[in-house]
């Protein structure tokens, strides 16, 4: 899932500042896992809001609402005339959800309520940990399912640096080494050999470095188009 | 010996195929832009080295660029290393600094991984890592051989045939692996190998014989690192803090007693100098007594002085007369 966090209720004052209204929208997929943007969240966020605004001496009228995602345009409609009235949407997507908004209501004023981290999942009650950094070329088969794009801080691809200890990351011991692990794994299954031919630099252009991304599947495009010629 | 490459000679690799004991030593460029800093140090190891390493934003501290002071230290007459860490520049940057590097007459490369960032005095930058260090490795080994980019292009003229070195750190986490990686270096086409700071000899024994069972002696000289101790709060910290530093109690414990019972500050300091000294010339004599250790590297970092009582004491002195300092190209 995408995790995220939310920023501290000062900062999402003051960038809503001059508004009168406030409609903070939460949304109901991953942000609503990891506690950050779902239902109670925003409830919680309009409350602080409306009390930190009288404490600053302002007015701030700021109510909540959740739609089950803020990525898909249908889903935002659901939520138009509130997005519409409001002075300013305080949104509590991850940071697509965030820009979903001001591409399907080009008049709303949007203001990010989350600092969007990373793809990961919980590795305990109240921990999340990064594990993907879509880098567009997986290299998941030949580390065995650990990924050192995303989990070594270096994204190296041949071994682990020289600051491994202890199983950590030589940047934060809270940071187990991907590296180590994966040495780990690869020798407790007898195929530490993987390992030993170099590996090639990798494409990353299949990512961020080739641009924004884009996909598309002419056969689905084609789908609705015959759709909607039917 | 390392096999028939195509590498033109280094003062380093001259002393190093001849089958002689090489010493490397190394040189901070400073945290500014007088190039008198570079010449001083140069100064003062030139004679007590085959070639001297030239550091590259170590520690993720922004210096002086290694190109540019290994230039600096190769006019004073030294044989400069140039460090490339992998930290800071794709490989377009990478390739283009050292074809400059060659161009200026410098032909010894180390490559590296680098530390992160964060440890430095800018750690909210952004890091690269396009490629890693063995992958650097291999791409100067093309570069050598092939006479091509790391795309496979074919560069103009005659290519860089830079002597290509790489590190090992023996004794850091996870340690079974760490012959491995080495093998995978030379597979990469590592030349020379230096060592992270070797203090346990003991395990540092273990760790060259697995490389003889991994067959690469014979394919890359490998220098051990050495690093004399300032006093006991170094050995301690390295001790304690510096991951792949495997520090014995007994080093600890011999700093300490070496200042012991002095109360002059100044005195107690330069006896722990004169220990940190002691103990590095034994470690010298110890490592040459293990198969396979081609020569020493010695960092002596901030106290440059100290390296040609080291390696006059290890007798390692006179130091081979170097080739003429700007290597033919
Ligand atoms: S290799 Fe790339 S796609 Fe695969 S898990 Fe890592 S970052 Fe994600
Ligand atoms: S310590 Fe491990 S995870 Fe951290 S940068 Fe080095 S190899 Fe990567």
């Amino acid at each position: 899932m995408i995790v995220a966090e939310q920023k501290p209720v000062a900062k999402i004052l003051e960038m809503a500042a001059g508004a009168q209204t406030a409609l903070v929208l939460g949304c109901g997929t991953c942000v609503t896992v990891c506690f950050a943007g779902g239902d109670k969240e925003a409830e919680i966020l309009a409350s602080a809001l409306r009390m930190k605004a009288r404490l600053d001496g302002r007015e701030l009228d700021a109510a909540h609402l959740t739609v089950q995602r803020q990525c898909e345009w249908e889903y935002l409609d659901t939520a138009a005339d509130r997005i519409r009235q409001a002075d300013v949407v305080v949104s509590l997507g991850c940071g697509v959800g965030a820009q979903a908004i001001v591409e399907r209501f080009p008049e709303a004023r949007m203001v990010p309520g989350l600092d969007t981290r990373f793809y990961g999942l919980p590795t305990r009650h109240g921990v999340w940990e990064e594990r993907c950094a879509g880098c567009g070329d997986c290299v998941l088969d030949y580390t065995d399912g650990i990924c050192p794009v995303a989990r070594c801080s270096k994204s190296l691809l041949n071994g682990p640096c020289g600051g491994s200890h202890d199983g950590k990351c030589e940047v934060d011991d809270a940071i187990p080494c991907a590296w180590h692990e994966i040495v780990e794994r690869l020798t407790s299954r007898g195929e530490l050999e993987r390992l030993a031919e170099v590996h090639e630099p990798k494409n990353w252009r299949a990512a961020r470095d080739g641009g924004p991304g884009r996909i598309v599947r002419e056969d689905l495009v084609r789908d609705a188009q015959d759709g909607a010629g039917t | 010996m390392a096999p028939e490459s195509r590498t033109v000679e280094t003062n380093l690799s001259r002393v190093l195929s001849s089958g002689g004991f090489a010493v490397t030593g190394e040189l901070g460029p400073p945290k500014g832009a007088d190039p008198a800093v570079v010449r001083d140090k140069a100064r003062l190891l030139r004679g007590s080295v085959d070639a001297v390493n030239i550091t590259d934003n170590q520690t993720a501290v922004v210096r002086m660029s290694s190109i540019a002071a290994a230039a600096l230290a190769r006019d004073e007459g030294l044989e400069p290393v140039v460090q490339m860490t992998t930290r800071d520049r794709n490989r377009l940057a990478i390739q283009a600094d050292l074809l400059g590097a060659w161009a200026l007459g410098l032909r010894n490369v180390l490559c590296l991984t680098g530390d992160h960032q964060t440890f430095g005095n800018h750690p909210t930058a952004k890091n690269v890592w396009d490629i890693d260090s063995i992958q650097l490795v291999k791409l100067l080994a093309e570069m050598r051989d092939q006479g091509v980019f790391a795309n496979g292009e074919a560069l103009e003229g005659d290519p860089p045939r830079f002597f290509v070195g790489a590190v090992e750190s023996p004794f850091a986490d996870p340690v079974a692996y760490r012959p491995f990686r080495v093998a995978k270096k030379v597979r990469a086409g590592a030349e020379f190998l230096q060592t992270q700071c070797i203090y346990n000899m003991e395990k540092f024994r273990e760790f060259m014989a697995r490389l003889g069972d991994l067959g690469v002696l014979d394919k890359v000289h490998v220098m051990a690192g050495l690093s004399p101790l300032k006093g006991p709060g170094m050995a301690k910290y390295m001790r304690d803090n510096v991951p792949g530093i495997d520090m014995p109690d007994e080093v600890v414990e011999r700093m300490t007693a070496a200042g012991a019972g002095i109360d002059d500050k100044a005195e107690r300091q330069k006896a722990w100098r004169a220990e940190g000294i002691r103990l590095c010339v034994e470690q010298i004599q110890q490592v040459r007594e293990i198969p396979g250790v081609a020569g020493v590297h010695v960092m002596a970092i901030e106290w440059e002085e100290a390296v040609r009582p080291i390696v006059e004491g290890a007798g390692l002195l006179p130091r081979p007369e170097p080739l003429g300092a700007a290597a033919e190209g």
